[in-house]
C-alpha cells in the first residue's frame, strides 16, 4: 500500500487513472451499446472529444488555458487542428518541460490513442489541418527527384541538404530530420510547429509533401547509401576539414615519425 | 664518451674532485663534444636479424603485388553500383571501398618496405657534410661587377638616353594590348543590376506548383517562394534571372507590421521580399514564423520582416528590398512594379 | 687520334650498359658533375623535416588524379537533364559540369575514388603546408639565407588556397555555387571598379554561363603551372642551401649531419611518397568528401544551411561572418565596408606571417647565415608571435563554422559571433603573453638543468640530518645542446653625441628598432643562458644553494 501512496502525487498518476477510467468506460460502452454503426462512429467521436478534454485539462490547460485560448506562456490552440496536436504530442515536444522559443523533441508520454483523443478535442475547438492518412504521406506514386528540388527550395536552408538540421538565431535550431516519422514530417509542413513556417496545401500541395518525404527517405533513411564512405555527419566542409587534419595529416605525421626515427641500437654488450 | 663514470649519488656539493667537469675540455664544459661514435644496430652485427629484416621487406613488397592484383580483380568483378554495409562506416559503395583499400595497401606497403629497408639494412652511419657560404668570395664578386660594368658600357645604354627612354616606353606600353584584350570578358554593367524581371502586372507564381498565387493561398505563418510569371526553369536565362527575382512571401497580421511603407506595399498583410541577401547574395530564407525574423544561412545576417526587413544582426548593410504587390482582376497576386532598389549585394554604383 | 682516346673507347666498350647510358647523358647533360655534389647529399633525420615532403607528395598526387579527372569532366554550364544512375536526381536540370561530375562519381569505375583522393589530397596538402610553414617559423628556419625560400613557400600556400577554391567551385553544385555567389558579392564590394570586375569575371551578370570554364582553366593550368614552377624553385633552394639541423653534438653551423641521399634518403623519401599516397587512398576509401549528389545542382535561389568553404578558406569565411554590416552611402555611391573590410583583412592576416622574417632580421640586424635551428623556447618573442598568429587564425576558423559550433555545442550563433568579434582582438594578445611566459619558464628550467643537473628523484639524508635530492649532472652532449643557442643583446641607439659634441639626429626608425630589440632581447624576454663561469662555480662546490 505504501508503494501506491508514494506514487499518488506522481505527475503521471492522473494519466494512469484516466487510462484506467478510459479502458473501463470504453469496455463498458462496447459491451452495453449495440447501436448502429453510424451512430457508434458519431458517439465514438464525441466520446473521444470528451476524453480528450479530460486529458487536456490535466496535461495542457495550465499553459494553453482551460479552453485552449492560450496564455502568456503558450499559444492559442483554437484552429491549429488535429495535425498540430499529433505532431507536438506525438514527437514528445508537448507537454513541454518549460515554455520557450524552442521546445525539443523528447520521449513521448501519451499513447497514440490518447493523442488521438487530444487531437479530436483540439480539432473540435476550431477547424484546422487534420492528421494525414497513410495514403497522403505514403511512398506510393511519389517523385523523389522532384521532392529533392522542393526540399532544396523550401527546407534545406534550415534543415541542411539532406535534413541533418542547422542553427537558427539565438540558440534556436532546426532539428535533424533523421528518423522522424513520415507522418510527423507531413504534419510539421502542414502546421508549422514553433518557429518553423507552415507550408499549407494551398502553396505546397499534398503531392509535393509526399515527394519531399520520399526524397528524405531516399537520402536520409535507414538504408541510405553514402557511396564515398563515412558520411562525417553530412555537414559539409567543416567536418571534412577536421577529418583531414586529424586523421589525414595526423596519420601522415605518425608515419613521418616512424620514417625519421632512429632504428633501435643493439644493446651494448 | 663522457661523464658515464660519475657515481649516482654524487651530490653537486661533492663533485669538486671529479664530477661533470672531468670532461675533455677543462676550459669549456659546454664545448661541442663532436659526433657520438656510431652504435651498431642488431642487423649490423647479427646476420639472422638482418635476414629477418630482409624477409619483412620482401613480405611487404609481396603484399603490395597481391594488393594490386586484388585491385584489378575488384575493378573487374565488383559492379559499380553495388552497395555493402561495412561496420562502422555504414552503407557504402563496394567498388569504391575495395579499390581504395587495395590501392592504399599496394602503395603503403611499397613505402613501408622501402623505409624498413633503409632503416634496418642500409648503413646508418651519420655523415657530416661541410657547408659552404652562399655568398660569393670577394674576388668573384669583384669580377662579376667588373663584367657587368664592361657590358653596360659596351651597350652604351647609359650614354644613349634616347634609346633607353624609348625602349622603356615601348616595353611599358605593349602590355596594354594584353589588358585591352580582356575587355570582352564581359559586357559593361550598365544598369543591369538595378532591374529584375518584375514589372507592373506580373503575377507571382508559386515555385512549388508553378501556378499563380491567390491571397487566400497564403496563410499567416506560412512561407512561400515565388518567381515572376513567364520565367520557366528550362529558359536559357533562368539562372541569371532567378538570381535577382526570387521572392519570399509571408503573411503577417497587419497590426504586427511596424513599418508604414511595408504595410502600404503589402496586400492584406501579405508581404513580398527579395529572397536574395543584401550581404553577398545567398538566398536568405530561414524564416522564424514566431519572431518574423529571417536568417541568412551563409553569414547569419538577420532581418526583421515585420519591420521593413531591417537588419537586426550580422554583416548585411541594408534591408531586404520589398516588392510592391496587389491583386489582379482575376484575383491573383501581382507585382505593382519592379523593385525600387537593386536587389542582392551592394555595389559601388548602387547609391 | 691519340692513343688515350683509343684506350678510352676500348674502356667504354667494356663498360656495363648502365654506365654507357650514363656516359651518353653526361656528354650531353653533364650529369656526373651534378651527381658529384648531389648523389651523396646529406639529409638530417627529424620527423618535422618530413612535413614538406607531405606537401610535395600530396601536390604530386593532386596533379596525377587531377589529370585523370580532366579526362571525364566537362567544364561547361550548358543545362542538361540528368539520366545517370543516382535516382534522387534523375530528370533534374543541371549544368554539364555537375552532370559530368555525377558521371565520374557514379558511372566511371574508380572515378569516385579518384575524385575523393583528389579532394582529400587537396585538404591535406593545404593542412601540411600550414604545419610545414609553422615548423619553419617556430624553428627560425626562415632566417638568412632562406628568406626567399620562405616567400616561395608562402606563395605556394596562398596559391594553393586559390587553386583549391577554384576547384571546389567546378562541380557547380549547390554548396560551391553558394561559395561563388559569395565571391561575386565580395568582388562587387570593391569600390569604383567592383561592378566591372564582377561583370568581366562572370561574363555578365551572375551566374551567367562562363565561370566554370574560366575557373577550369585557372584551376588546371594557370595556378598549378605557377605552383609547379615555385615548387621546383623551392626544392632547388633546399638542395642549394642544404637542410637545417637542430643543435647537438657534432652539429655546427658549418656542417650538416645525417644520412646520404643515395641510398638512405632515396629509399626513405621515395618510400614516403608511397606511404603518403597509400594513406590518402585509404582515407578516400573510408570517408566521403564533397558528396555533390546530396547537395544537388546549383540554383541561385536555393541554399542549404552549413554553407562553408573548404577549411583553408574558413578563416576568411570567419572574417566575413563576424564583420558588422557597415555601409556608407554618399553622393550616389555605396561603400560596402561590411564586405570590403574583410576582403582587405583577408590578405593582411596572411601577409602578417609572411613579412615576419624580414621584420625580425631588421630588429636583430643579424647578417650571418643560420643553419642551426632554434628551439622555440629560446626565442620567446617570435614563438609568442607565432602562437598568437595561429590563435588569430583559429578564432576566425571558429567564426567561419559558427553555425556548426552552435548546433553541436548547443550555443547561440549570435553569442559565438560576438565571441569571435571580441576574440579577434583579445585572444592573440592573451596567447602572446601566455606563450612568452611559458617560453621563459622553459628557459629557466633548461638553465637549472645545466647548472644543477637533472633531478634524479632520489632523496638522500646527509649526516647532519638534512634531506637533499640527488641531482645528476648532465652529459656533455646535453650540456652542449642546451647551451648552443646564441643570445642577442638588445641593440642600443648609438651615441647621440659625436666626438665633437655635436648632437646627431636619431631617426624614428632607429628608435623603433631599439625599442623592438629591447622587447625581443631585453631582460623580460630572455633568461640569460648559463655561462661557463657560473657552471664552474657551482660545480666546484662554491656558492651552491
Amino acid at each position: 500500500m505504501k508503494k501506491l501512496s508514494t506514487r499518488r502525487r506522481h505527475p503521471l498518476a492522473a494519466v494512469v487513472v484516466l487510462l484506467l477510467a478510459l479502458a473501463a468506460t470504453g469496455g463498458l460502452y462496447a459491451a452495453f451499446a449495440p447501436a448502429s454503426k453510424a451512430q457508434a462512429d458519431e458517439s465514438a467521436q464525441s466520446l473521444a472529444i470528451d476524453e480528450g478534454k479530460k486529458l487536456y485539462a490535466v496535461g495542457c490547460a495550465s499553459c494553453h488555458g482551460t479552453g485552449g485560448q492560450g496564455s502568456s506562456d503558450a499559444p492559442s490552440l483554437v484552429g491549429v487542428g488535429s495535425a498540430a496536436v499529433d505532431f507536438q504530442v506525438g514527437t514528445g515536444r508537448m507537454p513541454a518541460q518549460q515554455p520557450g522559443a524552442q521546445i525539443p523533441a523528447k520521449k513521448v508520454i501519451y499513447s497514440q490513442a490518447e493523442i488521438d483523443q487530444l487531437a479530436a478535442y483540439i480539432a473540435s475547438l476550431g477547424a484546422g489541418p487534420v492528421i494525414p492518412t497513410k495514403n497522403e504521406y505514403g511512398p506510393e506514386g511519389s517523385d523523389i527527384a522532384k521532392g529533392g528540388e522542393l526540399f532544396r527550395t523550401n527546407c534545406a536552408q534550415c534543415h541542411n541538404f539532406t535534413g541533418k538540421g542547422g542553427a537558427l538565431t539565438h540558440g534556436k535550431f532546426a532539428p535533424s530530420l533523421e528518423g522522424v516519422a513520415p507522418k510527423h514530417i507531413y504534419e510539421a509542413m502542414q502546421t508549422g510547429p514553433q518557429n518553423m513556417p507552415s507550408f499549407p496545401d494551398t502553396t505546397l500541395s499534398s503531392k509535393n509533401k509526399k515527394d519531399i518525404i520520399a526524397y528524405l527517405n531516399a537520402v536520409n533513411g535507414d538504408n541510405t547509401e553514402s557511396p564515398g564512405g563515412l558520411e562525417l555527419g553530412g555537414l559539409g566542409p567543416v567536418s571534412e576539414g577536421l577529418f583531414a587534419w586529424i586523421f589525414g595529416l595526423g596519420a601522415l605525421i605518425a608515419v613521418a615519425v616512424w620514417v625519421a626515427a632512429r632504428t633501435a641500437k643493439a644493446k651494448k654488450s | 664518451m663522457s661523464s658515464q663514470d660519475i657515481p649516482e649519488e654524487n651530490l653537486p656539493a661533492e663533485q669538486d674532485a671529479h664530477g661533470a667537469v672531468s670532461v675533455a675540455d677543462e676550459h669549456d664544459p659546454f664545448a661541442d663534444p663532436g659526433l657520438p661514435p656510431h652504435e651498431h644496430r642488431v642487423q649490423d652485427i647479427d646476420e639472422r636479424a638482418a635476414k629477418r629484416s630482409e624477409r619483412v621487406v620482401a613480405f611487404l613488397f609481396t603484399v603490395s603485388m597481391l594488393a594490386t592484383v586484388a585491385f584489378i580483380a575488384s575493378y573487374v568483378a565488383i559492379p559499380h553500383d553495388k552497395a555493402i554495409f561495412v561496420f562502422p562506416i555504414g552503407h557504402i559503395n563496394a567498388l569504391n571501398f575495395a579499390l581504395g583499400l587495395t590501392l592504399g595497401v599496394a602503395l603503403f606497403t611499397i613505402g613501408a618496405g622501402a623505409v624498413h629497408w633503409a632503416r634496418t639494412l642500409m648503413s646508418d652511419v651519420e655523415i657530416a657534410d661541410e657547408r659552404h657560404a652562399i655568398e660569393a668570395p670577394p674576388e668573384v664578386k669583384a669580377k662579376v661587377l667588373a663584367d657587368f660594368k664592361q657590358g653596360a658600357k659596351e651597350s652604351a645604354l647609359g650614354r644613349r638616353k634616347l634609346i633607353r627612354n624609348t625602349m622603356f616606353g615601348a616595353l611599358a606600353l605593349f602590355p596594354l594590348s594584353g589588358v585591352m584584350l580582356l575587355r570582352d570578358l564581359g559586357p559593361l554593367p550598365g544598369t543591369k543590376l538595378r532591374h529584375t524581371l518584375w514589372s507592373k502586372g506580373k503575377l507571382l507564381v508559386n515555385m512549388n506548383t508553378n501556378l499563380p498565387l491567390r491571397p487566400s493561398d497564403v496563410a499567416v505563418g506560412s512561407l512561400t517562394f515565388a518567381k515572376p510569371e513567364g520565367l520557366e526553369e528550362t529558359d536559357e536565362e533562368f539562372q541569371t534571372e532567378i538570381a535577382k527575382s526570387a521572392l519570399m512571401i509571408v503573411r503577417l497580421q497587419p497590426d504586427n507590421i511596424k513599418d508604414k511603407r511595408e504595410l502600404e506595399w503589402a496586400h492584406e498583410g501579405i508581404v513580398a521580399f527579395s529572397k536574395i541577401c543584401t550581404h553577398v547574395g545567398c538566398p536568405i530564407s530561414l524564416y522564424e514564423q514566431q519572431t518574423h525574423h529571417v536568417l541568412c544561412p551563409c553569414h547569419q545576417s538577420t532581418f526583421d520582416l515585420s519591420d521593413g526587413a531591417r537588419v537586426i544582426f550580422g554583416p548585411a548593410g541594408h534591408a531586404l528590398p520589398q516588392l510592391r504587390i496587389g491583386v489582379s482582376d482575376e484575383g491573383y497576386l501581382q507585382a505593382l512594379g519592379d523593385f525600387e532598389e537593386p536587389v542582392g549585394p551592394a555595389f559601388w554604383e548602387r547609391g | 687520334m691519340s692513343t688515350t682516346t683509343n684506350t678510352d673507347s676500348r674502356a667504354r666498350e667494356k663498360a656495363p650498359a648502365g654506365e654507357k647510358i650514363a656516359d651518353w647523358a653526361d656528354g650531353r647533360l653533364g650529369i656526373y658533375s651534378l651527381a658529384k655534389s648531389n648523389m651523396r647529399k646529406i639529409f638530417p633525420d627529424h620527423w618535422s623535416f618530413m612535413l614538406g615532403e607531405v606537401c610535395l607528395y600530396s601536390f604530386i598526387i593532386i596533379i596525377l588524379t587531377g589529370v585523370y579527372l580532366t579526362l571525364f569532366f566537362h567544364p561547361s554550364m550548358n543545362e542538361v537533364t540528368y539520366h545517370g544512375s543516382y535516382v534522387p536526381l534523375q530528370g533534374q536540370l543541371m549544368s554539364e559540369a555537375f552532370n559530368s561530375t555525377m558521371h565520374i562519381s557514379f558511372d566511371v569505375r574508380g572515378g569516385l575514388l579518384i575524385r575523393q583522393i583528389h579532394h582529400w589530397a587537396a585538404l591535406i596538402f593545404l593542412a601540411a603546408m600550414f604545419v610545414h610553414m609553422m615548423r619553419v617559423f617556430f624553428t627560425g628556419a626562415f632566417r638568412k639565407p632562406r628568406e626567399v625560400n620562405w616567400l616561395f613557400g608562402f606563395l605556394l600556400f596562398v596559391l594553393g588556397m586559390f587553386t583549391g577554391f577554384t576547384g571546389y567551385s567546378l562541380p557547380d553544385d549547390l554548396l560551391s555555387g553558394t561559395g561563388v555567389r559569395f565571391m561575386e558579392g565580395a568582388v562587387l564590394s570593391v569600390p569604383i571598379v567592383g561592378t566591372y570586375l564582377s561583370f568581366f569575371l562572370f561574363g555578365g551578370e551572375f551566374p551567367g554561363g562562363d565561370f566554370v570554364a574560366r575557373f577550369y582553366s585557372i584551376h588546371i593550368l594557370l595556378l598549378p603551372g605557377i605552383m609547379l614552377g615555385l615548387v621546383v624553385g623551392h626544392l632547388i633552394l633546399v638542395f642549394y642551401h642544404k637542410h637545417t639541423q637542430f643543435a647537438g653534438p657534432g652539429k655546427t653551423n658549418n656542417n650538416v649531419v645525417g644520412m646520404p641521399l643515395l641510398p638512405v634518403y632515396m629509399a626513405k623519401a621515395g618510400g614516403f611518397f608511397f606511404l603518403v599516397f597509400g594513406v590518402i587512398a585509404a582515407v578516400a576509401a573510408i570517408a566521403s568528401i564533397n558528396p555533390i549528389w546530396a547537395m544537388g545542382p546549383y540554383r541561385p535561389d536555393m541554399v542549404s544551411t552549413g554553407a562553408q568553404p573548404d577549411w583553408y578558406m574558413g578563416f576568411s569565411e570567419g572574417l566575413i561572418r563576424v564583420m558588422p554590416g557597415w555601409e556608407i552611402n554618399v553622393w550616389g555611391h555605396t561603400l560596402v565596408l561590411g564586405v570590403f573590410i574583410p576582403l582587405i583583412i583577408f590578405p593582411l592576416v596572411l601577409v602578417a606571417i609572411a613579412v615576419y622574417p624580414f621584420i625580425e632580421s631588421w630588429v636583430t640586424g643579424d647578417k650571418s647565415e643560420h643553419h642551426i635551428l632554434d628551439r622555440p623556447r629560446n626565442v620567446p618573442t617570435r614563438t609568442a608571435f607565432g602562437a598568437a598568429w595561429i590563435s588569430w587564425y583559429f578564432v576566425l576558423l571558429v567564426g567561419g563554422g559558427n553555425d556548426i559550433w552552435a548546433t553541436h555545442f548547443h550555443l547561440s550563433i549570435n553569442s559565438i559571433t560576438w565571441f569571435v568579434r571580441v576574440g579577434f582582438f583579445v585572444v592573440p594578445v592573451l596567447v602572446f603573453i601566455a606563450t612568452k611566459r611559458v617560453c621563459l619558464g622553459l628557459q629557466r628550467r633548461d638553465r637549472d638543468k645545466v647548472l644543477h643537473g637533472r633531478e634524479s628523484g632520489i632523496i638522500k639524508r646527509l649526516p647532519h640530518g638534512e634531506f637533499v635530492e640527488i641531482h645528476e649532472p648532465l652529459s656533455q652532449d646535453a650540456l652542449h645542446t642546451l647551451t648552443a643557442h646564441e643570445q642577442y643583446v638588445p641593440a642600443a641607439i648609438g651615441a647621440t653625441v659625436d666626438e665633437n659634441g655635436v648632437e646627431r639626429k636619431v631617426k624614428g626608425s632607429e628608435k623603433l628598432r631599439a625599442k623592438l630589440s629591447e622587447a625581443y632581447y631585453g631582460e623580460d624576454s630572455q633568461i640569460p643562458k648559463p655561462t661557463v663561469e657560473e657552471y664552474k662555480e657551482i660545480t666546484s662546490g662554491h656558492g651552491h644553494h
